[in-house]
């Protein structure tokens, strides 16, 4: 059994960063869209996480990246909630298809 | 010695004066506007008194030839060294006289208004104006370079502007002050072009440089000289281009038209402006450049002396037609000025020569009394009579007794009867034009008698003819009619002026013009000869009374005249149709040839490029709004696939 390396790592980041596009672009749902951001977000995380470990282990960048990525990605949560929270209350709806106002 | 900063005080006091009414006696103190500028103008009065008698008898004389000094000079702008527009005051006689006389004018006018303009619902306004256009002119006649003369030359125009409109709720008013501007900013803009044209060739904006430059042999002169446009050397181009500019203040023909409508403003403004201090600013303006026209600019020089005889001669015809008594002020004056102008215009450099500056500008010292005089005079008589028209007049003499007496001193002042003043300057630019061209001296000569008959035609039809009624006018206001019994002459403030100004026109000819004020700074030897004034003197006095013949008792005289020669009255009563013709010009060529084409290219051309040019992007934008949908999702796919397009392009471009 090979130990896991870069590659599959990789690999399986790029599989969560797209289901997290899949998630974004497809779900009615805003608080469905917003878990697909955060998916999308610890696709990132652990990229950053792997290049650390793997190519510069005696380095610490990477893991601070991440730690930060976590924070802003709880206040981007509480933001986004307060937001979908509002529309609630105007449009008695959460769906993004009816939050359309703003065009041509 | 003359102190600079109480030289400066004479312009600075009444801008502050202006600010102070302007931003805050409005409001807070209108009653007390006019004693508060009158009192400022005192000061500025005494102020330059006190400058003239330094100037003249103190300081200004150095080995018998009075100096130019320049006791304030800041520069302002610079264009190049050696080129620049500077703030300063230049004391020269010149310059000294005409302080002198627009402070006094102002002063009595400043009196005058207290009366006259009692009771206006914008008397602070008024004020305020007085003391804009006041400043103007006094910084208008210190200046020490030609631009800042040119500032102050608008400045004048637009109080004068604002004055003239003073009654703006008036029509006929709005446009004689619209009319008074665009055709005086048509002329100012030869003058820009003439100083342009003065400053390019000889590299300094600053009198005493361009005088120096511009009259003696050097490479100025002969650039100036070699370079010609359609024959003309850009000299002669440069000094007729801004003395375009002064025709157009002064009121000379063809450029005269809006001097007779300002009279629409109030009386007094109309004695202060239109008759004594701003309509002589194109006389000054000649004067100050007078040793170039004179020197190296003989040619001009003739142009102006037939200008100035033929405006004189020419108001003089229309001034014995006209009915309503300002107007006929207002061409007198135009008549006086053509006056001042062929005077200059037959005058050489120094010396004996000399004599017709000398005599312009003792005419315009004189005429500046005695025109203030007959206007103050003429207010009083509309105050009283609420009219202008001559027919609503007529044997007032009993009635007002001072404006009488005040009238027609001012009258035997202008028509050059001996003791008065205008008897003295006019007799100076007789001889000067007898010395120089006999024809000029021939068409003064008439134009003065003219002068005389039209005074005492309009003497005799204000206060003799018939005994003055309460006209139909009056009979028509009914109960609510007016004043005349009860209020008098005018109060007291109106009278004083009119006895003050009248003392002058008596002995303001008795001054040593000669001594103070010439062309080259000496003093200059006049002689008087008792033989030369009998022909003038003669036929003032033929004028005068023909015009008692026919206008003292009512009777058909005028009227049968007037039959006799019809076409020539009807022509002059009309001005010579020359509004006519300024409108036809206007209207119908420069509107049908000039305006309507540039109104289609505008329209056509250059909007229609614009509006192609909105219509192509309107068209576009319109063709792929779709995109702006509104969903959120959506536009996360663009961006998406636009992220994905870079990823590939930055992979595959090799």
């Amino acid at each position: 059994m090979n130990a896991i390396g870069l590659n599959q790592i990789l690999f399986l980041s790029t599989i969560l960063f797209f289901i997290g596009v899949y998630g974004f672009l497809t779900r009615r749902n805003m608080i469905t869209m917003l878990m697909s951001v955060e998916l999308l977000l610890n696709s990132v995380n652990l990229n950053f996480i792997a290049f650390n470990k793997y190519l510069f282990p005696g380095k610490l960048d990477g893991i601070f990246f991440s730690l930060f990525i976590i924070t802003i990605a709880a206040a981007e949560a509480a933001v986004a909630i307060a937001i979908i929270i509002n529309l609630y209350r105007n449009h008695k709806s959460i769906d993004i298809d009816e939050a359309d106002v703003m065009k041509y | 010695m003359l102190g600079a900063n109480l030289i400066i005080l004479i312009p600075v006091l009444p801008i502050l004066c202006f600010a102070l009414i302007a931003l805050a006696g409005k409001r807070y103190f209108p009653k007390a506007c006019g004693a508060l500028a009158t009192l400022t103008l005192l000061t500025s009065f005494c102020l330059s008194l006190m400058v003239a008698y330094q100037y003249f008898f103190v300081v200004g004389n150095v080995g018998g030839v009075f100096q130019k000094i320049v006791p304030v000079k800041m520069t302002w702008l610079e264009f190049s060294p050696g080129v620049s527009i500077d703030m300063g005051i230049l004391l020269d006689p010149i310059s000294v006289m005409m302080i002198v006389i627009v402070t006094f004018i102002s002063l009595m006018v400043h009196i005058y208004s207290l009366g006259y303009m009692k009771g206006e619902e914008r008397y602070a306004t008024y004020y305020s104006f007085l003391c804009l256009f006041t400043f103007s002119m006094l910084g208008l006649v210190l200046s020490t370079n030609i631009f800042q003369i040119y500032v102050f030359w608008e400045l004048v125009g637009v109080s004068s502007f604002l004055l003239i409109g003073y009654y703006f709720d008036k029509p006929s008013a709005v446009a004689a002050s619209k009319k008074a501007f665009i055709v005086t900013r048509f002329a100012d803009l030869g003058f820009l072009i003439g100083i342009l044209v003065l400053a390019f060739y000889a590299k300094t904006l600053d009198f005493q440089e361009l005088i120096m430059r511009l009259t003696t042999q050097g490479s100025y002169l002969t650039s100036m000289m070699s370079a010609s446009f359609l024959g003309i050397t850009a000299l002669s181009w440069g000094l007729a281009l801004v003395f375009i500019g002064g025709a157009g203040k002064s009121a000379m023909f063809p450029l005269h038209i809006w001097l007779p409508d300002a009279m629409e403003g109030p009386t007094p403004v109309s004695a202060l402006i239109h008759a004594a201090t701003m309509v002589v600013a194109g006389v000054f303006l000649v004067a100050r450049l007078f040793p170039i026209y004179a020197i190296s600019g003989q040619d001009v020089l003739h142009f102006i002396t037939y200008v100035g005889l033929f405006s004189s001669f020419f108001a003089a015809i229309i001034a014995c037609t006209q009915t309503d008594i300002k107007r006929v002020l207002a061409y007198s004056t135009m008549s006086q000025i053509g006056y001042m102008m062929f005077s200059l215009g037959v005058s050489g450099y120094g010396g004996e020569e000399g004599l017709g500056f000398m005599a312009s500008m003792f005419h315009l010292f004189t005429h500046a009394m005695f025109k203030a005089l007959l206007f103050l005079g003429a207010g009083a008589v509309i105050h009283y009579v609420n009219s202008n028209e001559m027919k609503d007049m007529g044997g007032l003499r009993k009635k007002m007794p001072i404006t009488h007496i005040t009238f027609l001193l001012a009258c035997l002042a202008i028509s050059g009867i001996p003791p008065f003043a205008g008897f003295f300057s006019k007799e100076e630019i007789l001889q000067a034009a007898w010395q120089h061209d006999k024809i000029v001296f021939v068409v003064a000569i008439i134009t003065a008698a003219i002068t005389a008959f039209y005074m005492f035609r309009l003497y005799f039809t204000i206060f003799w003819t018939k005994d003055f009624q309460s006209h139909a006018a009056h009979d028509a206001h009914g109960t609510a009619g007016h004043h005349d019994d009860q209020h008098g002459e005018g109060p007291a403030t109106m009278m004083f002026p009119l006895m003050l100004l009248a003392l002058l026109a008596v002995i303001a000819g008795m001054v040593p013009f000669s001594k103070l004020v010439t062309s080259d700074g000496k003093p200059l030897i006049t002689e008087f000869h008792p033989t030369f004034s009998i022909a003038p003197v003669l036929l003032a006095a033929i004028g005068i009374l023909i015009a008692m013949r026919m206008y003292k008792k009512e009777n058909q005289g005028p009227q049968k005249f007037a039959d006799s020669v019809k076409t020539l009255y009807i022509s002059a009563y009309h001005k010579f149709y020359i509004d006519e013709l300024y409108i036809f010009v206007t209207k119908k060529v420069l509107f049908n040839l000039v305006g309507r084409p540039v109104a289609w290219f505008d329209r056509n051309i250059v909007d229609g490029t614009m509006n192609l040019m909105a219509y192509v992007t309107g068209e576009i934008s319109f063709s792929i709004r779709k995109m702006q949908s509104g969903k959120l999702q959506q536009y996360a796919a663009y961006f998406f696939v636009g992220v994905i397009g870079f990823v590939l392009i930055f992979v595959f471009r090799k």
